[in-house]
């Protein structure tokens, strides 16, 4: 007598569930890790590429 | 005969929500709720990325304590209606699972709070989960009926987390924000143990209401209820505070102690009669007692920038 084989167990369910959890919870903390990186090096969130001059040399071109 | 026994093992295999479910989340929206408070109303600016690591990094480190509290306490779970269903009892996870999650998301937790914050912060986070899982949940929750009180204070050690994670120190401030919650978690679940029936008696576990008995549970509920109308009120005059706190604190207290005092003039009969009528009402009032004074505190530092929040 053949035993039927079932496409996906309830036990497959949890095990995707606990994959896709841990997966996004590592996703969302290198995501974190990189935003407190910017935030800690201490560039302006309104210039995140830093392409504003820093004060001392504008001040220095003025001087002279 | 081994596949067989394989299949049926799996079955009690975990998923993702029940390791979420070690974590507490219901406690960890109150921690939430009150290190942003805490957070919010300290004086200077923050940086958001970090403002939200931080609270992040707290929230951790309180589930990380519920997991460690799930641990040693699996004993008397399994013997309480009310905690069969967590992820231990229920077979989902064992005690060796909880004890490993719960260390490594301590130690991930301080660390990170330390790597994004500071030194103090990260410190009394330690602190607050060591207080919580060996002071409270070890030693003193099956010892003494002050149990309640002693977890309380590791409840309240949030709102001054936040604080020292945006000011790297402690103030006054913060210390009355701690004791805001301290002093408003006796009343709030002795409440709730004189009309809830829980089966603490079962696991050995002395509250308050079985070792000293309902009548002494009233009482105990007013005087902490004044003495929290104290810490409220004082907690206003302070830099955080204001006339929308002030103005809120002295309405919510004396509500609060008007039920605790019609608590106290009634007897078990009388409770009964009407199905535990006024501790529902006190119980129910509890919760809005602590997200509107915290709630109040952010108002005002939120209007400050506006020239109308603060003193």
């Amino acid at each position: 007598m053949a035993t039927r084989i079932r496409a996906e167990h309830e036990l497959h369910r949890r095990r995707l569930s606990r994959n896709v959890g841990l997966g996004v919870t590592l996703v969302l903390f290198v995501v974190l890790v990189y935003g407190l990186t910017i935030a800690k090096l201490g560039t302006d969130p309104t210039d995140a590429l830093g392409i504003t001059p820093p004060p001392a040399a504008t001040d220095g071109e003025g001087g002279q | 005969m081994t596949e067989t026994t394989s299949v049926f093992d799996s079955d009690r295999e975990a998923g993702f929500g029940d390791y979420v479910a070690l974590l507490k989340p219901r406690v960890m929206a109150l921690v939430v709720f009150t290190a942003v408070a805490g957070l919010v109303v300290a004086p200077g600016s923050m940086n958001p990325i970090i403002a939200f690591a931080a609270i992040l990094f707290i929230a951790l480190g309180g589930g990380a304590s519920g997991a460690l509290n799930m641990w040693w306490d699996a004993d008397i779970d399994r013997l309480m209606r009310r905690t069969q269903k967590r992820p231990i009892p229920s077979g989902k996870l064992t005690e060796g699972d909880a004890l490993a999650l719960g260390v490594a998301l301590s130690f991930f937790a301080v660390v990170m709070l330390f790597l994004a914050t500071n030194l103090v912060a990260a410190g009394l986070l330690a602190f607050t989960i060591f207080f919580y899982v060996v002071i409270y949940t070890m030693w003193l929750k099956r010892t003494t009926p002050q149990n309640i009180v002693i977890g309380g204070a590791a409840g309240a050690f949030p709102p001054m987390i936040g604080w020292a994670a945006a000011t790297g120190g402690i103030s006054v401030e913060a210390v009355l924000m701690f004791a805001l919650t301290f002093a408003w978690t006796p009343p709030h679940f002795w409440a709730l143990a004189l009309f809830v029936k829980d089966d603490y008696a079962n696991a050995h576990v002395p509250m308050l209401t079985v070792t000293h008995g309902r009548d002494a549970t009233r009482k105990h509920i007013l005087v902490y209820t004044l003495a929290l109308a104290v810490v409220a009120l004082a907690l206003g005059l302070t830099s955080v505070g204001g006339p929308i706190y002030m103005a809120v604190a002295v309405v919510m207290n004396g509500w609060f102690i008007l039920g605790a005092i019609r608590i106290l003039r009634r007897d078990d009969a009388a409770s009964h009669a009407d199905k535990h009528l006024a501790e529902r009402k006190f119980f129910k009032l509890s919760l809005y007692y602590l997200f509107l004074h915290f709630g109040a505190l952010m108002l005002e530092a939120g209007l400050a920038p506006y020239g109308l929040g603060g003193w």
